[in-house]
Parts: C-alpha cells; sequence; structure tokens
C-alpha cells in the first residue's frame, strides 16, 4: 500500500522532471527571469557599493518570488487542460501526497537553479562572503514554501479567466513573512548579527507549509475539477 | 454492484435530469444515449466520484463512493473527454506514467505491444503531439489494456475520432472486459456492437 503510494509519486515526479527536460525553455525562462531582474538593480542604482549591499537581500529575495509566482502557472495548468489531472485525481493513492510530488518536482525545477545561481548573483552587489553563504542557505530553506503556497494558489485558480494576475493577488500577500525572514537573516548576516533566528523561523514556515499546501491544494484541485 | 440511486444533476440553473437511478452487475455494460448537453458527461464524471452529486447516492460494493474513496478508485478506470497524455511525451512513456500511477508497471514489451495492438507501433517513439486526434485516443485506450483487473469502466465517447478497424478493436476490448466479470459504463453517438453482452440503454433528457 505505502510502496504503491511511492511508486505512484516517483512516477509524478519522474514524468514532470521528464517534460521539464523536454520542454527546456519553460525552465530557462524562470531561471533567465531572476537572473535579468537582479541584475537590473546594480546596473539601475549604479557603482554605489554601500547602497548596493544594502538592497541586496531584498532585492535578490523579491526577485524569487516574482520568478517562483511566474512558474505557478505551469504547475496544474498543463495537466488541467489536457486531463492528466483528472487521472491524478483518480489514482487510488492519497491525493495529498502526490500533489506532494508536484510541488517537489515543481521546486526541482524552478526552486533548486535559482538557490545555485543566488551567491553569483550576490556578487553583483558586493555582498560579503557570510552573507552570501546565508543568502544561499536561506533561499534553499525558503523557496520550498514558495512552491508549496504557490500551490494552493494555482490550483486555487485553475480553470480561471486571467488566472495568472489573480494568483498574484492571492499568493504573493502570503509570501511575505517568507520574505521578511529570508531577506532578513541575510541582512542580518551581512550586518554581523546571528543569523540563526530568521533562519529558524523560516525554516518553520517551511515546515508548516509543507503540512498544510498539499492538503489545501488538493482540496482546491477537487474542487477545480468538479 | 455499482447503484445510482436518484442522483439529480443541476448545471447552472437548469436541472439536467433527476430521480435517476440505475443498477449495473457484473457482466453488464450500459450505454448512455441523448443529445448535446443531455447531461452524459455529467453523469459519467459523478459515478467516477469527479463532481458531487445534488442529491442521491451513488454506491459502490455497498458504500458510497465518496467516502469509499481510495478503495473505490482502486476499482476505477476513467476515461473523459480529454485522453490525458502530455503533449511532449511518446505515447510508449504516457502509457508507462498513466500506469504507473495506477499502480501497474509492465515492461517495455508490453508496453509496445500494447500500443501495436492499436496500430501503433509506428509512431509509439514520436511526441504525442505530432499524432492525429484518432491516434491520440488510441493512445488513451490502449490503457483499457492493462485494465483488466479494474472492474469497473467509465468511458467518455470512447469511440469517438476513431476508425472503423479501431472501433472494432475498443469494441472487442469492452466485450472481453465483460465476459470475464467486468462492467462497462459508457456514452456514444456511434451504433456499436456488443453481440452477446447484456447491454442496458439509458436515453437523457427524455425523461
Amino acid at each position: 500500500m505505502e510502496a504503491a503510494a511511492g511508486a505512484a509519486c516517483r512516477a509524478v515526479v519522474g514524468r514532470d522532471l521528464l517534460i521539464a527536460a523536454r520542454r527546456r525553455s519553460d525552465v530557462l525562462t524562470t531561471f533567465f527571469f531572476f537572473v535579468i531582474v537582479v541584475s537590473l538593480f546594480p546596473l539601475g542604482v549604479g557603482p554605489q557599493p554601500d547602497m548596493l549591499r544594502e538592497i541586496a537581500p531584498g532585492v535578490v529575495w523579491v526577485a524569487a518570488l516574482l520568478a517562483a509566482m511566474l512558474s505557478l502557472a505551469r504547475m496544474f495548468g498543463a495537466d488541467y487542460a489536457d486531463g492528466t489531472l483528472e487521472q491524478l485525481v483518480l489514482t487510488p493513492q492519497p491525493l495529498t501526497l502526490l500533489v506532494l510530488a508536484k510541488v517537489l518536482a515543481h521546486w526541482l525545477t524552478t526552486g533548486l537553479p535559482l538557490v545555485l545561481v543566488a551567491p553569483l548573483m550576490g556578487l553583483q552587489f558586493d555582498l560579503p562572503g557570510d552573507a552570501l553563504r546565508t543568502l544561499l542557505v536561506s533561499l534553499l530553506i525558503g523557496t520550498p514554501a514558495l512552491s508549496l503556497i504557490g500551490a494552493v494558489g494555482a490550483a486555487l485558480t485553475l480553470g480561471v479567466r486571467g488566472g495568472g494576475a489573480l494568483t498574484a493577488v492571492l499568493v504573493l500577500p502570503l509570501y511575505v513573512p517568507v520574505l521578511v525572514f529570508g531577506a532578513g537573516a541575510v541582512t542580518a548576516s551581512a550586518t554581523g548579527m546571528g543569523v540563526a533566528g530568521h533562519l529558524s523561523l523560516l525554516g518553520a514556515m517551511t515546515l508548516a507549509a509543507l503540512v498544510f499546501a498539499p492538503w489545501a491544494t488538493a482540496m482546491a484541485l477537487r474542487i477545480s475539477l468538479e | 454492484m455499482l447503484e445510482v440511486l436518484q442522483i439529480e444533476c443541476v448545471r447552472g440553473n437548469r436541472r439536467l435530469f433527476h430521480n435517476l437511478s440505475f443498477q449495473l452487475d457484473a457482466n453488464q455494460a450500459l450505454r448512455v444515449g441523448g443529445e448535446n448537453g443531455s447531461g452524459k458527461t455529467s453523469l459519467l464524471r459523478m459515478v467516477a466520484g469527479l463532481s458531487p452529486v445534488e442529491s442521491g447516492e451513488i454506491l459502490w460494493k455497498d458504500g458510497r463512493i465518496a467516502t469509499s474513496g481510495e478503495d473505490f478508485r482502486r476499482d476505477l478506470v476513467f476515461l473523459g473527454h480529454a485522453n490525458g497524455l502530455k503533449d511532449d511525451l511518446t505515447p510508449i512513456e504516457n502509457l508507462r506514467h498513466a500506469l504507473a500511477l495506477a499502480g501497474v508497471k509492465p515492461g517495455n514489451a508490453a508496453l509496445r505491444y500494447a500500443l501495436a495492438e492499436q496500430g501503433l507501433a509506428g509512431v509509439a517513439d514520436l511526441p504525442v503531439k505530432l499524432l492525429s486526434q484518432g491516434q491520440k485516443r488510441r493512445v488513451a485506450l490502449a490503457r483499457l489494456g492493462f485494465s483488466a483487473g479494474k472492474p469497473l469502466w467509465v468511458l467518455d465517447e470512447p469511440f469517438a475520432a476513431l476508425d472503423t478497424a479501431s472501433v472494432r478493436r475498443t469494441e472487442a476490448a469492452v466485450l472481453t472486459h465483460l465476459r470475464g466479470g467486468g462492467m462497462v459504463l459508457f456514452t456514444t453517438h456511434q451504433e456499436v456492437e456488443l453481440a452477446g453482452a447484456q447491454v442496458q440503454a439509458l436515453e437523457l433528457g427524455a425523461q
């Protein structure tokens, strides 16, 4: 029984990764969106290292939020249109687990690349080494929460005309705590203060999202298919 | 086995059907007819548990499908209007993943054989987006070849877009399933021959 659920989850992750590999443009769009948005700031602000160091955490995190936002429509949109979502809901496995697998695949293709490139982005802002490390860690802890919370918004707006803008209005406010503590950790690190508090809270938010978001997403998916 | 008791379907402010009851036992098929918009797809989606019923009950093995959830879905194959195929994947990959979700893990040879049975041997490794409408339908139907263990088949327009030979093949698959103790609930506008099987007919919009 549990083995079957595990196999189904692996199948979901495997399929989504395979599709991402076939449609690299989708993944690369999100990635380059993040890179370009972050890179625009040093160009716009000009060579003022102090100012850049100060705004860096906020800029990188906001860009990560927007990039995650941009990719949400893809999470269930295509599945909804081609009928695979119906089949997913009718699978004899708990939908919550399958949703978790979808979210994992989404994070691997959109969140993880951002995390890995972020230190490089931080260099443009003259962030010190410690802060770069904290940036990496905070994004690593925080971006799964972005995918998890985003999944709820994406599921709620399935099949709604102009769903993209609506998803943004629904989801961005929910991202605020993640943004505050994620960027806060980097700022704290850059100013030489402890980061454990920020990161713990960030981790707590991701864990809370891990518990509630798949369940809420599963409910929303069922409703959207009615 | 499958009992539908006095269900009602409302779409918008239109009542499509009400007081609809039927029963489907092993070896039986039910063909749902009716003009476009009479609620055939809605009925099938209700039976599959995708849509809630307005009133009334749907029972599977004496339990309400809404509460038996996963146990019911283990016994069910649903083929909807949409084929449930990923455009970027090949028929082989699509079939493998669809079956993996259902808990079936056939080998590559079995998958190829099932697709060849559907006359798709030549396109088994092309992305589905290059296939014609009828070929896509046949990829979706290839799932049925692995679904003998699931007693209840709910098929929405399984014969749509198919050529004559494929219609015959699908009829044969349905017949085999019925002979093996299965149940099939399907909609169609076409004339189909299910000789020797107990096929009830239900005409929606006629009440």
